[in-house]
């Protein structure tokens, strides 16, 4: 049975299950008409654009300022997302305590929330008139419309990744490792940083990998709270709409591209990884 | 003794954390949106705009449930139940849109359908239009939600095996009636999961449908685009007030979820 070259392995069953040929055309043509075709359309448009000029857009100054702006922001709140991840995720499989389905539950938020409310939230929230802002305003620290303002956002879009990244981990790890630990006379801290940070090391790392990659990418949630300052608060999603509201369609395509081999390298990264993490979960430790 | 005052700092930090981060923000749009009384939040409520734009984000997200399922539905088949080479690879394309940010999500399909895309001659001669008009909202939405549905169900049709499928095919059932009579009653709540997942992003997605939405009030104007609307015109009492209802949807869906994921994992301990 052959559709498109993709041609059925030898099996040992010699497929009596119905159904290969209609559902494999099914996927084959709705994968390529909404994301293979589209995507690959990308470089279309750029072949009249010479590769001198795809380089000019791509390392413009202002255009390396957004990179440094969302890679540097993505970075410091995929960090943040890391050390309150394996927080929450100790703290909700390993206590007991009043309303934890809840906050078990609350993780979501930022998955269900629209990327728009929870931007023009944030921004209010921060502004030196919100609640949170004018406190730190009295300070001298201003949050919206600067670098820390973009951080607070995309720390709010990354945090579900990271914690359930770790949870399923840290279910699994067996007790007994960590009871041996105690006998042998270790310290919980000890117990902790020798014999459990290593094994959910992993999953924090993809975590930080999905919320990265997820911060970098992001535009509801962070275009309110960023200010679209030019060098200084511009991301690059928000220089892309730019470039399209001016109809500058080239220039626009050209730092896509950018962010799309950027996020296929992350991806290859988080698959690696998530091997491994799926090696330590499936197999390694209770059964 | 020591390690109760661990314990409690630990969990009382998360609850911090939970709290500010995330319950703050939801309880700003709230208290925002009834600052000036319920008149103001009723009036920008019913506005006919905010009326009209409720109905279109209620479309795209409609036909992009039913689009996406079905392709969840016969990608995990595909996947599943059947060897054949290249399947590693088809995963991984599958799972693209999740990698791609909104805003590039959006510009793919300017370059399709746009004035500057491939095609463009042909859509202008059987009159059709996609960019800045409703079919291109619905793409958009399709694109960034669509392996949402296929995700849920890949690991848990890989993990049931397909042996109670080929025993019911070699009894002689055709091809709906295993799917209706074996393998969808192990996987009705997956299912239901990525549906519920699905609908959320797709009644919030902002940055794509941005992109392609061109911003006419009335026809194009998704709620979310109607937030950043009112709020960029400093009419901020009426963005809240919108963004309210999003928030109240928002929370039903969180709700649902966990109840749907409490069945889900029950289900996989038995």
């Amino acid at each position: 049975m052959r559709v498109l070259g993709l041609r059925k392995a030898p099996s040992r069953r010699k497929g009596v299950i119905p159904g290969f040929g209609l559902c494999m055309g099914v996927t084959l043509s709705m994968l390529s008409l909404v994301v293979l075709i589209p995507l690959a359309s990308v470089f279309l448009i750029l072949k009249d654009f010479s590769l001198h000029e795809f380089w000019n857009v791509i390392s413009d100054r202002q255009t390396v300022a957004t990179y440094r702006v969302s890679l540097g922001c993505a970075f410091t709140a995929a960090a943040v997302n890391v050390l309150f991840g394996v927080l929450l995720a100790w703290v909700l499989t390993r206590y007991k305590f009043p309303g934890k389905r809840i906050l078990d539950g609350l993780i979501e938020l930022p998955f269900a929330l629209p990327t728009a409310v929870a931007g023009i939230a944030l921004t209010t929230l921060y502004s030196n008139k919100g609640w949170v802002g004018s406190l730190f305003e009295r300070m001298g620290v201003k949050i919206s419309y600067t670098t820390v303002g973009i951080t607070i956002a995309m720390i709010f879009i990354g945090i579900p990744f990271v914690v359930r990244s770790i949870q399923p981990v840290l279910e699994k790890l067996d007790a007994q490792y960590e009871e041996a630990a105690a006998i042998l006379g270790a310290s919980r801290a000890r117990t902790f940083f020798k014999v459990i940070l290593p094994e959910i090391l992993p999953a924090a790392l993809t975590g930080f990998g999905l919320a990265f990659a997820r911060s970098i990418g992001e535009y509801g949630s962070v275009v309110f709270i960023a200010g679209n300052i030019p060098y200084r608060t511009q991301i690059t999603p928000l220089i892309i709409m730019n470039k399209l509201e001016q109809f500058n369609y080239p220039a626009a395509t050209s730092i896509a591209l950018v962010m799309i081999v950027f996020s296929f390298i992350v991806l290859f990264g988080i698959h690696v990884l998530s091997a491994r993490v799926n090696k330590i979960a499936g197999g390694g430790a209770g059964g | 003794m020591k390690g109760k005052i661990t314990r409690w700092v630990l969990v009382g930090l998360g609850v911090l954390f939970i709290a500010l981060m995330l319950l703050l923000p939801l309880a700003a749009v709230l208290v925002y949106a009834l600052r000036q009384g319920w008149a103001t939040f009723l009036s920008a409520v019913t506005d006919t705009y905010a009326i009209k734009a409720l109905q279109l984000t209620l479309l795209a997200a409609g036909i992009t449930l039913a689009i996406n399922t079905v392709f969840g539905l016969f990608a995990a088949w595909a996947i599943t139940k059947f060897r054949f080479r290249g399947k590693q690879a088809l995963t991984t394309l599958i799972d693209i849109p999740f990698s791609i940010s909104p805003i590039v999500a959006g510009l793919v399909f300017i370059v399709v359908f746009g004035r500057i895309g491939w095609a463009y001659p042909l859509l202008e001669a059987w009159n059709i239009k996609i960019v800045f008009a409703v079919p291109g909202i619905v793409l958009a939405t399709i694109f960034v939600t669509f392996p949402f549905v296929s995700r849920e169900l890949i690991p848990l049709m890989q993990a049931s095996g397909s042996d109670e499928e080929t025993a019911a095919a070699l009894m002689g059932a055709r091809g709906l009636r295993i799917f209706r009579r074996v393998t969808l009653p192990h996987i009705k709540w997956g299912l239901l999961y990525g549906v519920i997942l699905c609908t959320a992003r797709a009644l919030g997605e902002f940055g794509a449908v941005s992109v392609v939405s061109g911003h006419l009030r009335g026809k194009t104007n998704t709620l979310p685009l109607h937030v950043e609307i009112l709020y960029s015109e400093f009419r901020l009492t009426a963005a809240f007030s919108v963004a309210s209802v999003l928030v109240v949807i928002a929370v039903l869906i969180l709700i649902l979820r966990n109840i749907v994921e409490h069945k889900l994992k029950r289900e996989e301990r038995l």
